[in-house]
């Protein structure tokens, strides 16, 4: 199990940095000098200053000495200074990360407790009217664009209707409450959640299509076993493997797939903040967000193969 | 006795084959697809709609007549700077899907390339060519759009360029997959004997049989196009004005005031994307259905 862990790290680990060194790469090469970020305007144009001001930065530095001089602060937590604000580009982007990890994980879990089962009963109900009407539900699921429905579902309930807040995460003006948070909450992850109920629950149907036939399905009902042991125990636990593939590949989203919907909802999460960075030109945000999602898609991916194992313990022998 | 026997041979006539191709069959199996067909019907309107589009009423403002709600001469009303709605929805069509077809036609032609020669050569060109796509692929397209944007800047040409680059990983390994299959038939290694190129092999043999998944995710993956395009808009990360786009427009729903009093602003345009992707997306499913390996073996 260990060699197992640690052969998918030595695989995964090297991803991570080549793409921590792709981005810092391209920023390196944006246009614009960065210096003149850190000049006033009534210092004048001295070249000398400049000069003496990269070498403070260390900017005179050759790249791969730059990177290596980074990528070792980072690894120390320090992911540096904003641009904007000049705010610890680590305190910004850890709150960020929370609140996108509420947000996209209330989303998700939405997604498996109802995708699954509906999934699992249009299969038992295989071309019954619950299964079409399911299916053509989840068709609808799956096309359409969450941040369109999150605008269309902001403007009607929101503004029009008045049934949730227009926004933001909490009420300014007041203390924290936990109905307040539910209440801002509910909203932008239902809208969310409507992409995963329709993944779900085509993957968990097609999924337990496949496994219902199977002979050990017949020999378990053969043996006298109780239905719901049978498809719950039996059936679903082969069935489970494609199931924990597509909320693995979900997982990597939650930290930055919901940008739109998060700006469209004023959710002030990993998204929101990647847009003000963008939006603002802030270097070093950026560079931290990207570094953040690279590192939590490796581990999404570390714990989709742990779950495997779990899942089906032949996988470990591979 | 010889002779009866011999007059008591029936003369049996085989039914003449009438050959259809498989892509004749594809294409009966697809009309009969209705959700698809209401996809293309509802295409072919939106397309059409955006080529008529009065780009001249799109794109000079009118002082005198900014924020003005719906009315005879303004089905759509009018925006800020007092351009009529219905003409930028349209202009805008025009924008956006041009944006989505190009930004797929480049997605796919890298993809090809690179999965062609992934599959056709295998070995280290192949694990080289698979960790780049394992690399691009497991981050969120969006979060890798917005980086390059921070980099590059917006702009209409630069975006359609920015999207094929991080979406060509899907076409990669769809043509990966066919092609590690397909160079084991035996007509490739007829074609080999005879002396083809490798090239000449992937071009003329393997490639016209890999195309049928690619044209499923080709469907689909113009829907992604124009909703990245959307996104990047919305945020004024896209195209900029004055030129419309259904994603830019939409920018006026990012101010909630504006998205409550003027809401004839953002609405046609959010129908408009909406109803394209759902049309796409049937199609593409059509697609999916008519290609389907398994039903080629129906007559």
């Amino acid at each position: 199990m260990t060699i197992y862990i640690l052969r998918r790290l030595l695989i995964n680990v090297p991803v991570l940095l080549g793409i921590s060194i792709l981005v810092f790469t391209f920023i390196a090469l944006a246009p614009g000098d960065p210096v003149s970020a850190y000049l006033k305007p009534e210092m004048g144009d001295n070249p000398a200053l400049r000069e003496a001001m990269r070498k403070e930065l260390g900017l005179d530095q050759p790249l791969p000495i730059r990177y290596v001089r980074w990528l070792g602060m980072a690894l120390q937590g320090n992911l540096g200074y904003r641009a904007v604000g000049g705010q610890p580009v680590s305190d910004v982007v850890g709150r960020g990360l929370k609140n996108s990890l509420v947000l996209m994980g209330t989303a998700l879990a939405i997604g498996c407790l109802l995708g699954i089962p509906l999934g699992i009963l249009s299969a038992l109900r295989q071309y019954s009217k619950i299964d079409m009407a399911l299916t053509a539900l989840a068709f609808l699921g799956i096309s359409s664009p969450s941040f369109l429905l999150g605008l269309g579902g902001l403007y009607v309930f929101g503004l029009k209707l008045g049934l949730f807040p227009i926004g933001g995460m909490v009420t300014p003006s007041q203390p924290f409450e936990i109905r307040d948070f539910l209440h801002h909450l509910a909203l932008p992850a239902l809208i969310l959640s409507f992409a995963y109920i329709a993944l779900l629950m085509r993957y968990t149907r097609s999924s337990m299509l496949d496994v219902i036939n199977a002979t050990y399905v017949t020999t378990a009902r053969a043996k006298g076993l109780h239905e719901k042991n049978v498809i719950l125990v039996h059936a679903f636990r082969n069935a489970l493997l494609p199931i924990i593939t597509v909320i693995g590949l979900a997982l990597p989203e939650m930290v930055g797939g919901a940008v739109i919907t998060e700006t469209v909802f004023a959710w002030p999460g990993m998204g929101s903040l990647l847009v003000e960075g963008v939006a603002g030109r802030d270097f070093p945000l950026i560079m931290g967000i990207s570094l953040v999602v690279a590192t939590t898609v490796l581990i999404a991916n570390l714990l989709t193969d742990i779950a495997y194992v779990f899942a089906d313990p032949r996988i470990r022998y591979q | 006795m010889a002779q009866t026997e011999l007059a008591q041979v029936k003369v049996i006539t085989l039914p003449e084959r009438t050959s259809t191709s498989p892509g004749r069959k594809a294409l009966r199996r697809f009309r009969r697809h209705r959700l698809a067909m209401l996809g293309v019907v509802i295409i072919v309107i939106l397309v059409v709609a955006a080529l008529v589009g009065n780009e001249p009423a799109a794109l000079t403002p009118n002082l005198k007549l900014t924020n003005k709600p719906p009315s005879l001469e303004h089905p759509f009303g009018t925006d800020r700077t007092g351009r009529d709605v219905l003409a930028r929805t349209l202009v805008g069509g025009r924008v956006s899907l041009s944006v989505g077809l190009v930004a797929v036609l480049f997605s796919t032609a890298i993809g090809t390339v690179l999965g062609a020669l992934a599959g056709f050569y295998r070995g280290l060109v192949d694990q080289i060519i698979m960790r780049i796509v394992d690399m691009v692929m497991s981050f969120p397209v969006i979060v890798l759009l917005l980086t390059v944007v921070a980099i590059v800047g917006p702009g209409i040409f630069k975006i359609m360029v920015m999207i094929g680059l991080l979406t060509w990983t899907t076409p990669c390994r769809i043509i990966r997959a066919q092609f590690l299959s397909l160079r084991e038939k035996e007509y490739v290694e007829a074609a080999r004997c005879l002396g083809m190129t490798d090239f000449d092999i992937a071009i003329k043999h393997i490639l016209p049989n890999a195309i049928a998944p690619l044209l499923v995710y080709a469907s689909f993956g113009v829907a992604t196009a124009v909703l990245l395009e959307a996104g990047l808009s919305y945020l004024g990360l896209g195209v900029q004005p004055p030129t419309p786009s259904w994603g830019n427009m939409l920018n006026t729903a990012r101010s909630l005031s504006t998205m409550e009093r003027t809401a004839w602003q953002w609405i046609p345009p959010a129908i408009t994307t909406v109803l394209f992707v759902l049309a796409v997306n049937f199609v593409g499913d059509g697609i999916r259905d008519a290609v389907d390996p398994r039903a080629l073996f129906e007559k």
